[in-house]
């Protein structure tokens, strides 16, 4: 039961299947399993994705042709600690947020430092449905289906300098906006970074859209980085900020709690978080664990970049 | 509030509600997407809270003149005893399936784990002489002594909390300052009894003390 190998011709939003999931681990989770025959009536609150549709040049699916996670799941369940630290609430705050106008500055080592509106930005390239594995530090996963292009195409445009090494994300600092950030939870801005072969890596996603919408708030809107091997603190959220520079800047949980978070922080069921086992991870909708790969499941094509490096260093 | 029975039966339907709402949740899609972890959530912030609540008892009853908690403080102790054994069972048996590699690796490896597990531990012999017998059969003296643990446990639990969360503390900190203002708060009383006993016992300080020979061992009762 906790496979769903769906032909990638029903990967799509299916409201049916995603009714039977939810309906299903709600009554599961109260151990009821007897209770087969009830017609429980489900709270009415499952809603399908909402938004403008976004022009989508092409679809790539990454996650083994799993059915992806349910919208009503995946925008109500995060880890947006700049709108709030239980997971309901970023959905919740979600209306403090104004995606739109927004500008990103570019800048740091290269030769086209510049601060770009988002939807200029998001016409550098054609944007891509990518369905993504994504697995939390927190062990669980969701299957995703981002819109957005890989991170590639813009630092080809913004032609870095001899100098970068290293990419850094950083995410809108606005108490008012982002209302978590009143309280010295984490040292805000939230920073992320990427050496320079894992951002211009083909997996490297700047995502702008969920399930061919616009991204919710709370999933980070207007623009956030989605690098499916690491876990999904590494992807940076509602990002103003992208700077290009020779050294490797400290991320916001590394300098939180450096022994529990790291730089790299790919997903390695042989690293144990130090309060909890990474072996196995909850995909969100199935009730056993399962067991989490190497690189979440893209080691055949990301492993190379860490050759030579002792991969328990790499959490 | 004056009745002993109607007193129990609101205490016992108010510590149920947490229960019967997380079944009601469970049914309507009200746990959110992770159901297993919003259980062991709510099972542990609900066991801390009763185990506070039943601390609570003596302080009222010193500093607020209040009878009525002292007369249900053993249902709420039983109570968070219960959510505490159902946040342990679920997390063994429904969130890790008795997956023992990984059972053993936190108490061995896991101090969080090990520190919630030793708050169990400490409720445990709690739980078992809760009961009129045992009060008997310990004696008043020592068996008071006994269910001191309970502050012990009270503590365990908030630095299993607090030890738990990734950042934000806001929550464990609460109970932590509640649990510490408790104990503040029966500071005054303790000192007043310890004085009154001392200066009982000082004029005949030659002789053993008959109150706590007495009552220390309970002796006389049946059999």
């Amino acid at each position: 039961m906790t496979r769903n190998r769906w032909t990638p011709d029903l990967r799509e939003a299916d409201v049916t299947p995603e009714q039977l999931y939810l309906r299903r681990r709600s009554f599961l989770a109260l151990g009821a399993a007897g209770a087969v025959g009830l017609a429980l009536p489900r709270r009415a609150r499952a809603e399908g994705p909402t938004g403008p549709a976004l022009p989508v040049a092409r679809r790539v699916e990454q996650a083994g042709g799993e059915t992806p996670t349910p919208w009503d799941a995946v925008t109500t369940y995060n880890n947006f600690y700049e709108l709030g630290t239980d997971k309901g609430d970023p959905a919740r705050n979600a209306g403090t947020l104004h995606p739109r106008p927004w500008t990103v500055a570019i800048e740091g080592e290269v030769k086209q430092p510049q601060r770009v509106d988002v939807d200029t930005l998001l016409r550098w390239a054609p944007l891509e449905e990518r369905v993504y594995r994504m697995r939390c530090v927190e062990a669980w996963s969701m299957v995703i289906p981002w819109v957005g292009f890989p991170l590639a195409a813009l630092v080809k445009r913004v032609e870095p300098t001899s100098r970068a090494k290293y990419v850094v994300f950083e995410t809108l600092l606005d108490p008012a906006q982002l209302p978590g950030e009143r309280r010295p939870v984490l040292e805000w801005p939230y920073v992320e970074g990427l050496r320079m072969d894992e951002a211009t890596h083909p997996l490297t996603l700047l995502a702008a859209g969920l399930y061919g919408r616009p991204l919710p708030a709370q999933n980070g809107a207007p623009l956030r980085l989605v690098v499916p091997w690491k876990y999904g603190f590494k992807g940076a959220k509602s990002i103003v900020r992208i700077r290009f520079q020779e050294a490797q800047p400290r991320n916001t949980w590394n300098r939180m709690a450096p022994d529990e978070y790291g730089f790299y922080a790919n997903v390695n069921p042989e690293v144990d978080h130090p309060r909890w086992s990474q072996a196995r991870e909850r995909r969100i909708g199935e009730f056993f664990r399962r067991k989490t790969l190497p690189f979440n499941g893209y080691a055949d094509q990301v492993a190379s970049l860490y050759a030579g490096l002792d991969p328990r260093s790499l959490y | 509030m004056a009745h002993p029975r109607a007193l129990r039966a609101v205490a016992f339907a108010a510590c149920s509600l947490p229960l019967a709402k997380l079944g009601v949740d469970a049914f309507s899609g009200g746990l959110g997407a992770n159901p297993v972890e919003a259980i062991l959530n709510r099972l542990g912030f609900w066991t801390l809270t009763l185990l506070v609540a039943s601390l609570a008892a003596t302080p009222a009853h010193d500093l607020l003149g209040l009878s009525w908690p002292v007369r249900v403080r053993r249902l709420v102790g039983l109570f968070a005893f219960t959510y505490a054994t159902a946040h342990l069972v679920f997390y063994v048996a429904v969130d890790q399936v008795f997956d023992w590699r990984v059972l053993w690796a936190d108490v061995t490896k896991r101090r969080f784990m090990v520190v919630g597990f030793t708050a169990w531990l400490a409720l445990l012999p709690l739980a078992v002489t809760s009961t009129d017998r045992w009060v008997r059969r310990l004696g008043f003296t020592r068996w008071k002594r006994l269910h001191r643990l309970a502050y012990a446990a009270g503590a365990l639990g908030v630095v299993h909390f607090l030890w738990r969360v990734k950042a934000d503390r806001t929550r464990p900190l609460a109970f932590a300052a509640v649990l510490a203002g408790l104990f503040l708060a029966r500071l005054p009383a303790a000192v007043a009894r310890a004085r009154r006993i001392r200066a009982r016992a000082q004029p005949m300080a030659a002789r053993p003390r008959p109150e706590t020979a007495t009552r220390g061992r309970g002796a006389p009762t049946s059999t």
